[in-house]
């Protein structure tokens, strides 16, 4: 029993520093909730309650019914869905060429891929504009979408490959050989195999989409009813003055669709998002 | 029956797969890359980007650049700001996840829990909530200062002032960075045979030794990796500026990312500001080379 007792005492600076470590990690993102629950009079107080101790709803009625809110959401929402689907689809077709086929040119194509991977997107913000203004795309969420599907595809095409090549190409050629041509050995044999990898890796697409600001704030302008969530977000002071509750009810309601994920894609995290930088 | 032989078709068919990819690459990215540069070697600004008809310029929009000192004080303040925040995510990192392998089961899933919590958090939500947690008269932070006696913090305005928003920023950053490093360094510690550290503890190493002789030789390829794309993400880091604090105040927040879309957006000076943005791109260019060589070497030690 002394033994234990000593050997926790020697232990407690780590855990304690783990205990330092977790509550500045995770204290924002609890201040964040327990100000969305608390009542105006507890958030603008001289001294700030740590725990709910009055629970209410009212701020998140406020956020809801501020003006436009469903708007910014369903554009969110679209521009992403319409992003990752359409990055997923470019996507599959080149991972299948890059992972499946020998041709020349192979290599210089995988190079485009890294270099867009890294392409430092927010150097392009002026040019994008200038682009859009040209063609009349400022004000649009197709330009948006456009812009997403581009960011997300390099990664997309990365992690589609790795996912493929846990697929063995002898059951396709099994297919071949039973006389599938090959876009059917590809639909039946190959996608059902490579559909959780879609899913996961749209996941981490929809994360990137429904977080970006800086695009959304340039070519979205005069018309407020194609702005997004993150543009709306970040004008907070303009839409709820000082009103922190609804705030931040309105910064979690933002946040949960990206929770969610996380939530769902757990362990993929670390391993899925390293798979990106570092290779699959 | 097919008239072409079967080569041909496997030789057009991978180009035909690819090609939506290259399309949307050069209409995405190489041609908003090939205007900016144009831009900048144009006189680009406001009517221009009504009227069009921009008159080349050579190379005057660099000299104007290169030859105002406010530019070289961004650039010193940016690669400032890049070094802070890089050593500052890589050192926390690189202890918590010491730390992490270290701990007890139940409390290192605890702890890796938090840090994806911080990860999973949207910048913009990341954004709001540190403008709440500095604010001057409710701000928790504020409140906890002045609890700890430090009473010069009471109503203090985090964001008037040029070195305190510097520090927000910079805390922002490390607090949403720091678990990508750390998950991602201590995955690679688990890799580390045990014997190694067995072998090391015989000799009599202590725990700097065997860092320094183990774990850092070990990990060297991962802690390069690391640091290279931190370093990346904090230089041409934006949204996170352009928020809490568009540059300001008084410019002391402005880094090269947002001096670029500053002098194009707010200016009109749309020539300036593509001058700026290429010579960010050269700079990232250089930053890039090292970790693409590394990722396109490893690229030919496999064929599919």
């Amino acid at each position: 029993m002394t033994a234990t007792a000593l050997r926790r005492l020697r232990r407690a600076p780590l855990n304690l520093a783990a205990l330092a470590v977790l509550v500045t990690s995770a204290f924002p993102v609890y201040w964040m909730v327990i100000t969305a629950f608390k009542p105006t009079t507890e958030i603008q107080s001289d001294t700030p309650t740590f725990l709910p101790l009055h629970p209410t709803l009212d701020h998140f009625a406020t956020a809801v019914s501020a003006p436009g809110f469903g708007t910014y959401w369903r554009n969110s929402l679209y521009v992403t869905l319409g992003a990752v689907l359409l990055a997923l689809a470019v996507a599959l077709l080149a991972a299948f060429a890059v992972g499946r086929m020998r041709w020349h040119g192979r290599r210089a194509f995988i190079l485009l891929v890294f270099i867009a991977q890294m392409a430092p997107w927010e150097a392009l913000l002026i040019p994008m504009y200038v682009i859009a203004r040209d063609t009349d795309m400022l004000d649009s969420l197709s330009m948006l979408t456009l812009v997403y599907f581009m960011t997300t595809l390099p990664f997309t095409i990365v992690t589609l490959r790795g996912f493929l090549a846990a697929v063995p190409a002898e059951l396709e050629e099994a297919a071949l050989v039973d006389g599938c041509t090959r876009p059917q050995a590809f639909r039946r044999i190959t996608f059902p195999l490579l559909a959780p990898g879609l899913l996961s890796t749209s996941l981490f697409g929809f994360i990137t989409a429904w977080n970006e600001f800086a695009f959304a704030n340039t070519l979205i302008i005069k018309n407020q009813d194609a702005r997004t969530l993150p543009v709306w977000l970040s004008s907070f002071a303009n839409v709820f003055g000082t009103d922190w509750g609804a705030t931040m009810a309105a910064a979690s309601l933002f946040m949960l669709p990206v929770l969610i994920v996380f939530l769902f894609l757990q362990n993929k995290v670390t391993t899925g998002m390293t798979a990106g930088a570092v290779k699959g | 029956m097919s008239t072409a032989p079967p080569p041909a078709r496997t030789r057009v068919w991978p180009y035909l797969l690819v090609a939506p990819t290259v399309v949307g690459a050069a209409y995405l990215l190489v041609y908003p890359l090939l205007r900016n540069l144009l831009i900048s070697i144009q006189h680009f600004r406001m009517a221009e980007l009504i009227h069009g008809g921009a008159p080349f310029v050579g190379l005057d929009n660099y000299t104007a650049l290169l030859g105002d000192p406010e530019f070289w004080t961004v650039v010193r303040r940016t690669l400032a700001w890049t070094a802070v925040n890089t050593a500052l995510i890589t050192g926390l990192g690189t202890l918590i996840a010491l730390m992490l392998v270290r701990l007890g089961r139940r409390m290192r899933l605890a702890v890796m829990s938090a840090l994806v919590l911080t990860w999973a958090t949207p910048v913009i939500a990341a954004t709001t909530i540190f403008q709440w947690l500095f604010q001057s008269r409710f701000g928790v932070v504020n409140w906890t200062l002045d609890q700890l006696g430090l009473h010069q913090f009471h109503d203090y305005a985090w964001f008037a002032h040029d070195g305190s928003t510097f520090v927000i920023l910079v805390t922002l950053i490390v607090w949403q960075s720091v678990p990508f490093a750390a998950l991602t360094l201590y995955g690679g510690l688990t890799t580390i045979p045990g014997e190694l550290y067995e072998s090391a503890r015989l000799d009599g190493a202590g725990p700097w030794q065997t860092f320094r002789l183990v774990t850092f030789p070990m990990l060297r390829p991962l802690f390069a990796l690391v640091t290279s794309l931190e370093v990346i993400w904090t230089f041409k880091c934006f949204a996170q500026i352009w928020v809490v604090s568009q540059g300001g105040p008084n410019g002391a927040t402005t880094t090269l990312p947002v001096y670029a879309f500053q002098i194009a957006q707010s200016l009109h000076k749309y020539d300036l500001g593509s001058a700026a943005s290429m010579l960010t791109v050269l700079i990232l260019i250089a930053a890039l080379v090292t970790t693409l060589r590394r990722m396109y070497r490893q690229e030919g030690e496999e064929t599919p």
